[in-house]
């Protein structure tokens, strides 16, 4: 098993003929996800990396029965394709697009309430189950199929800590790239929940960072509920108070949101914190011993 | 992006939200015409002199003054423009004050009690919807009230899908204490405020206080408005608010390079892609014994334009004393960078701090070996845990 995106994802892009979505569409399908066509508004009809283009989604659902959509649109459309993809009846949305406003989000997040849909990022580096599907920008070749699930607010951190646990020989499940922004469409617990459920994964590698509650939220919940060692680093330690470090997310706002309250309340909860980004393959190699 | 207490009034009062009369002086002759035009439009006779920096707490810091006469608003102007405020939010040597806000004065005499409220707009972001919270106990430090009195602490929730509703602005008005014009006031005062938040695309309104005048009358007395930074393409007019001289020179010439660089204390600069790997960078920077000089971003494009730039900008921090610069290769080859670090390097002459370079991911040996063979004297590692090493021993 793995969580969210496996071989019989059937995946189309929105904004399937811009640079990113081409780039990108075309490391997927060479990485062997089952891509079947994409969304550009006024460009249907005609072909892409030998994939059919539609305007709209559903369209797109009903030519190529389509259940995840990943979006590459700028960030001032972006709101409006995430919504479109849900009332089109896509099931996993990954949104790659970094810097929608915080008010777009806003309303996105009340709008998918109605639909049967889960939202991955924006702001991220996308899902992938190893071998089976890469639905998002991170570079394939660092994944080994294994047996760790990977959570995280970030990009090439993530992938630091994929390519650790590929060398330490664990490899991964399926590594959830949630989003560096304030509103994720998924959020640490949510993802953590889905990788717990998973009988494939047997570790869980949280990778948090300054600003929100988030990681604690997911703490208090793996205090009570968790089945399988859970190892986390938080990023910005040595992150200055009220500015916002790259993530539009990670932000320090009060004494609750520090690296190190954040740290204090993962360990209180039972999970491993390792300091060092460093020790993630090693540590996580000791804990699965 | 921060706004100036008179730029955020400007945008409060664009959509109803009442503020003092006030204008913006750059030295003493104009605060005195400022304080004039202000005596004609309200007839006041005693004037707020408010110096604009770019940070709270200067009302306990000297930057806010009640002047009598016109001559205390002369007096008081020309102290604070050219001085340095140090406030508790800004460093240990101040922020210049290069303007000051002559306001109407708001506390004047009158039949009912002067009072001051505190009322701020912002994200919840575990519920992910935009949150009003106030408290009958305003001008203070709002952490410190909540640490004293956490019932004073109300909050609002706003359904994004009606907005802010009227039982809600009752709510507060009787939450606050107010009755007869008061509490009128108050309702249209909520509601222009979220009104002003939604439609400029705040992050953050902080009224500390809101005052209730002797006549009933609800003014925001100052204002702290954050705008959302993804959101400002769509407010040009926001945009040109934007005002240079209250940020860090180096990080301004950082953003015409789109890198995204914030400046710390610390002796050794580093240059990497990706927020989250740049701040478990600086982190490990901290751990290997030295402290972080910088944040800096490269972004997905670290060729050697871009390093060339990072470099630069990096080196224009005196107490930089070595460089880790930290990469890990995806769709980016290492192998590319390496030649960008190399170019740049050359370009760039006398480099004399010592560059530790940690490239991993695609092409991560042929990078090492073609750094080796430039003959630069930089550090290379691979692996993280090497990169932390040779920080250390470079300091040590």
């Amino acid at each position: 098993m793995s969580v969210l995106v496996d071989k019989n994802s059937r995946v189309i892009v929105q904004g399937f003929t811009g640079n990113e979505g081409t780039f990108h569409a075309m490391q997927m399908i060479e990485y062997g996800t089952n891509v079947v066509g994409g969304v550009t508004p006024g460009k249907g009809g005609n072909y892409h990396l030998n994939r059919p283009i539609f305007n709209t989604v559903k369209e797109a659902i009903k030519a190529t029965s389509a259940n995840v959509s990943v979006i590459f649109v700028p960030p001032a459309f972006a709101a409006d394709a995430i919504m479109e993809a849900a009332e089109g009846g896509i099931n996993l949305i990954v949104c790659i697009t970094e810097g929608i406003p915080v008010q777009d989000m806003i309303r996105v997040k009340e709008y998918l309430k109605a639909f049967d849909c889960r939202l991955i990022g924006p702001n991220c580096p996308g899902v992938i189950t190893p071998e089976e599907a890469k639905v998002g920008i991170m570079p394939g070749f660092i994944h080994k199929r294994g047996v760790v699930g990977i959570v995280s607010r970030s990009g090439t951190l993530t992938y630091e800590a994929v390519d650790q646990l590929t060398k330490v020989g664990l490899g991964q499940t399926t590594a959830i790239g949630i989003g560096g922004d304030p509103i994720p469409g998924t959020s640490i617990l949510e993802a953590v929940q889905l990788l717990m459920n998973d009988d494939e994964t047997k570790g869980i590698v949280i990778i948090g960072e300054i600003g929100g509650t988030m990681e604690a939220e997911a703490a208090y919940w793996i205090k009570d509920h968790g089945t399988k060692p859970v190892l986390a680093f938080i990023a910005g330690s040595t992150a200055p108070k009220g500015r916002t470090m790259g993530h539009a997310g990670a932000i320090i706002g009060g004494k609750d949101d520090t690296a190190s309250a954040k740290k204090a309340i993962l360990n209180q909860c039972g999970i491993h914190v390792i300091d060092s980004p460093a020790e993630i393959g090693s540590k996580m190699l000791e804990l699965l011993a | 992006m921060n706004l100036h207490e008179f730029q955020g009034k400007s945008i409060l009062k664009k959509y109803g939200v009442s503020v003092p009369e006030g204008i913006v002086a750059f030295n003493a002759k104009e605060a005195v015409e400022a304080a004039k035009i202000m005596e004609k439009r309200t007839g006041t006779q005693r004037w707020a002199v408010k110096a604009q920096i770019h940070a709270g707490g200067r009302g306990k810091s000297g930057g806010v003054k009640i002047a009598k006469s016109l001559e205390e608003v002369e007096t008081y102007a020309a102290q604070m423009i050219g001085m340095k405020l140090i406030t508790p939010q800004t460093s240990a040597e101040g922020k210049l004050v290069r303007k000051v806000l002559i306001e109407q004065n708001i506390y004047y005499p009158g039949e009912e009690p002067i009072q001051e409220f505190y009322m701020s707009i912002l994200l919840n972001r575990q519920r992910g919807r935009t949150m009003l919270m106030y408290s009958p106990r305003g001008g203070m430090d709002i952490e410190a009230v909540a640490l004293e009195t956490p019932e004073q602490i109300f909050t609002e929730e706003i359904d994004p899908r009606v907005g802010i509703q009227d039982f809600q602005c009752r709510r507060i008005a009787f939450n606050l204490g107010l009755s007869g014009e008061a509490y009128k006031q108050m309702l249209h005062f909520v509601k222009s405020l979220y009104q002003a938040y939604q439609g400029s695309d705040a992050s953050l309104f902080e009224i500390n206080p809101v005052i209730k005048a002797s006549d009933g009358k609800i003014f925001a007395a100052d204002a702290k408005v954050v705008i959302d930074n993804s959101a400002l393409f769509r407010h040009p007019d926001i945009v040109e608010m934007r005002d240079l001289d209250e940020e860090d020179p180096i990080e301004v010439e950082a953003g015409n390079y789109k890198l995204n660089y914030i400046k710390l204390d610390g002796n050794v600069g580093c240059m990497v892609n990706g927020a989250g790997l740049a701040m478990a960078t600086m982190d490990m920077i901290k751990m290997s014994g030295g402290a972080p000089a910088n944040f800096l971003d490269v972004g997905g494009t670290a060729d050697a334009k871009r390093v060339e730039q990072a470099f630069r900008i990096i080196l224009k921090d005196p107490n930089v004393k070595a460089i880790l610069i930290n990469i890990f290769g995806g769709i980016v080859r290492c192998d590319r960078v390496a030649q960008g670090i190399v170019d740049a390097y050359k370009n760039i002459g006398q480099i004399k701090v010592p560059i530790i370079v940690r490239l991993q991911g695609t092409n991560a040996k042929e990078a090492s070996e073609l750094i080796q063979k430039s003959g630069l004297k930089v550090l290379t590692a691979i692996e993280l845990q090497e990169a932390a090493n040779l920080v250390n021993k470079v300091l040590h």
